[in-house]
């Protein structure tokens, strides 16, 4: 009972309550930057991954920056309202964002103009393949049988895992196609996400889902669905015992949901720098590693350029599946 | 027997109760805000419960829930606007008791059936969660289409006045919720090339403009000849509650188990189980006129249904890492973080931890009474302010609420709009709560209808093609036979009358 740190963690506790009630009252002025609070956008809504990511970053980085890093969720319009936001916010470094794989989508799919030339990047901190899922009592031990089955039967087995024409949709598309399979050989069934795309799975409703293994884990877990492949060229750490998509069917097809923290273009050089400093330090920090391994989300560090090369890579390969399997306008 | 020994030395520490007592302030203070959520409240409090162990990091976010429910019941009984979501559906009956000077009998009922609401959905939780979560596994888009299409029989049910009317604020409703990018085909609808419209009519502006933004505009109007509230104070809160609940025990019990079996399932939640309740309600009262009119036995069953609702949302999010509602895809995240990694095995794992969650909620809705008590009599000061004044202040929050949503003034400008269509509707006799409620279910009726298509590749049959959802659709069917087999019947009476005149 004599726990010494207890009395800190109520201090804290009590501190942290008070900063989130008057958080929005803090206006000090210091020269350099940033001399004021620090919006951090993200495109989709509370309580999912991208958000969940992006609060953690966000608590991290005040005391790495001094100031106030105040997360707002931008949702709807599939992606589109967010990342108009941080493209359009005024590039002084006051407004950042979490970009995420869709940047590279929704162009294609005639939703706007934007792409990933229209950001500084600052660092992709995630990566996350797509796992191929199915109700753990179906007939199905591989992908080669689904893939046989799909071809044989066209129309008869439905997957889901996410919107129309969302990234989920693309891996299985994108899979089939790379089988030589016809991708409307197994209807998308729209959904809003992961989560109601399991339940669908879970329920009999659809027969496979390619959201990422990780958001499948508490129903693998459960023994309610299995995981037959993950989509990316190493198998993921968590589930070493799920193969590749080229070990289990010699497909070779990789699809993956990524994330990374991104400004408006034309943001300042030193701006720039100072943010990727201290957003390199938070992602080495214990806290940031714990947190995401503990989620099971897949760690990677791309700053600046390479974080460029990395969306326009992404960008092409999405246009590419995209208009092979009929999804771009 | 030591596990929940270990479970109960787990909550009852000073640090877990402290940090309860404070999420207990900051949950009443946000859901006593129009406009702050919740589900808004829980995500603000992730990074902090970071630095907590699991236990008190979850009693942190359970607290908070459980009180920023209930507060939002204050400004939607003193002020007409509802705090949160699951507040709209008894926000006109609860205003309209304050109005009649039963304002703490609208408070007081309020608080004592959330807290009952909460018991009993913690009672589920904590006994039943791996049985029901089984259970609510089974509903697939079928099932959730014909539990739309039940919700949107309520529609008819709670609107006061005339049906066609109420029909017709339905389809308004269902016709805002089709603004947007549509998630079947992924194409944007009557969004006339704004980004932000492709982003939908959120609900949390449009609500608090159809309630409070039309209330406003009356006072205006009316302003030359003032429509005072009953002065009143709020002595004892308690006084007359205990009659209120002898009386309708039978729908504090309804309205329990109606919560938690709606709570339960992934995407319904605690906001639809409020409105299922109210007109569950209605249907069944001997006393359905004075329903809208200041009737408290409506108050009964939704308040209780929508605090009982919480706690189901946390079975499937437990057991299976599916999400009942907005709240427990956040508490996912942090029990994944905390090492409590949901599925049923973490029963097995970690049993002191899961009893340490039931407890704390237990504890979260015994702790409601007295805090919900203090909070109602501090919130009574708002009828001591002259409407004048007042007006101004409640404006200036609806635009703050309506703004904080997503951080747009768009959201402003859909508040107003709506609340200027509210009015017009209201001075014409159109009922709004259809309206809001239609905003509600109509992504629900929509996504679950179109998914159920494609899957059945277009086969209507496909929507009796499985038990549950089967039994569903010939109780709706049922019901919507009901008034025209009614009908008929009358027609033939009166057909048979006819020749002996």
């Amino acid at each position: 009972m004599n726990n010494p740190t207890r009395g800190f963690k109520l201090r804290t506790a009590i501190f942290s309550v008070f900063t989130l009630l008057l958080g929005l009252l803090s206006t000090p002025a210091m020269a350099a930057y940033p001399e004021r609070p620090i919006t951090l956008i993200v495109p989709w809504g509370a309580g999912g991954g991208t958000d969940a990511t992006g609060r953690m970053i966000a608590s991290l980085l005040e005391p790495e920056l001094g100031q106030p890093v105040n997360v707002v969720n931008r949702t709807g319009g599939s992606g589109v309202v967010g990342h108009s936001a941080i493209a359009t916010a005024k590039p002084d470094g006051y407004t950042i964002g979490v970009a995420t794989v869709e940047i590279g989508m929704m162009h294609w799919a005639g939703l706007t103009e934007l792409t990933g030339k229209d950001y500084t990047p600052i660092a992709l901190y995630n990566y996350d393949a797509a796992g191929f899922q199915v109700r753990a009592d179906s007939p199905w031990e591989s992908v080669n049988d689904a893939v046989e089955a799909i071809k044989a039967d066209p129309g008869k087995h439905k997957s889901s895992g996410t919107g129309q024409g969302g990234i989920w949709h693309l891996a299985m598309a994108g899979m089939l196609n790379t089988a030589g399979v016809s991708p409307d050989a197994s209807p998308w069934v729209p959904s809003k996400g992961a989560a109601p795309g399991l339940q669908e799975l879970a329920a009999g409703g659809v027969d496979i889902v390619t959201c990422s293994i990780v958001e499948a884990a508490a129903l693998i877990d459960a023994g309610k669905v299995k995981a037959l492949a993950v989509m990316d060229t190493e198998r993921n750490g968590a589930f070493p015992e799920v193969p590749t998509l080229v070990e289990a069917a010699d497909l070779d097809w990789q699809m993956a949901a990524w994330r990374g923290l991104a400004g408006p273009k034309g943001m300042p050089d030193d701006v720039t720098a100072k943010l990727t400093e201290a957003f390199e330090k938070v992602w080495n920090s214990a806290e940031f590693q714990e947190f995401m391994k503990g989620r099971g989300f897949g760690l990677v560090w791309k700053p600046g350029a390479e974080f460029s090369e990395w969306m326009d890579n992404s960008d092409a390969a999405l246009g590419e599946v995209m208009q092979a399997v009929g999804l771009a306008k | 027997m030591d596990v929940i020994i270990q479970a109960f030395g787990l909550v009852f520490q000073p640090y877990v109760l402290g940090v309860m007592l404070l999420a207990a302030i900051f949950g009443l203070f946000v859901g006593s805000i129009p406009g702050l959520t919740a589900t808004m409240a829980t995500a603000l409090l992730v990074p902090f419960t970071f630095f907590m162990d699991p236990v008190p990091a979850i009693a942190c976010i359970v607290t908070t829930v459980a009180m920023a429910i209930f507060a939002g019941d204050i400004p939607g009984a003193l002020l007409r606007i509802p705090g949160t979501p699951a507040s709209a559906a008894y926000c006109d009956e609860a205003y309209a008791l304050t109005q009649k000077g039963k304002a703490e009998l609208a408070l007081g009922t309020s608080l004592v059936c959330a807290v009952i609401g909460g018991v009993i959905g913690s009672a589920v939780l904590a006994l039943t969660a791996p049985m029901l979560a089984e259970f609510a596994i089974q509903f697939s888009s079928f099932e959730y289409f014909w539990l739309a299409c039940l919700g949107l029989s309520c529609a008819v049910i709670i609107s006061t006045g005339s049906t066609l009317k109420g029909v017709v604020s339905l389809l308004i409703g269902l016709f805002i919720s089709t603004i947007g990018i549509d998630i079947t085909a992924g194409h944007p609808r009557f969004t006339f090339g704004s980004v932000e419209m492709m982003g939908g009519i959120s609900f949390i502006p449009a609500m608090i403009g159809m309630f409070a933004i039309s209330e406003l505009i009356r006072f205006m109007v009316a302003s030359d000849q003032p429509r005072s509230v009953p002065q009143q104070s709020i002595t004892n809160v308690f006084r007359g509650i205990g009659s209120v609940l002898k009386q309708y025990k039978k729908n504090v019990f309804r309205g329990g188990s109606l919560g938690a079996i709606i709570g339960i399932l992934p995407g319904a939640g605690a906001d639809i189980a409020a409105w299922i309740a109210y007109a569950t309600s209605k249907r069944f009262s001997k006393n359905r006129e004075k329903f809208g009119t200041g009737h408290v036995e409506g108050l009964v069953d939704s308040g209780t249904a929508n605090n009982a609702g919480l706690a189901g949302a946390w079975v499937p999010a437990i057991v299976f890492g599916i999400p009942g509602d907005s709240i427990t895809a956040i508490v996912i995240g942090v029990l994944y973080m905390k090492g409590m990694n949901p599925g049923p095995t973490v029963f097995l794992q970690q049993p002191e931890l899961i009893y340490a969650v039931f407890i704390a909620f237990f504890l979260a809705n015994l702790a409601l009474l007295p805090l919900g008590f203090l909070a109602i009599r501090l919130s009574r000061q708002i009828l001591r302010v002259p409407r004048r004044v007042l007006m101004p202040v409640i404006l200036m929050f609806c635009i703050v609420g309506s703004f904080a949503i997503n951080n747009t003034v768009f959201g402003v400008s859909i508040m107003l709009v709506m609340g200027v269509l509210a009015y017009f509707m209201e001075e014409n006799g159109f009922p709004v709560a259809p309206t809001i409620l239609g905003i509600v279910l109509g992504t629900m009726l929509e996504d679950n209808f179109m998914s159920s298509m494609i899957k059945a590749d277009g086969e209507l049959s496909g929507f009796f093609s499985r038990p549950i959802a089967a039994t569903l659709g010939v109780i709706v069917i049922l019901l919507w036979m009901v008034p025209l087999v009614r009908a008929v019947i009358s027609g033939i009476n009166k057909f048979q009358v006819r020749p002996d005149h």
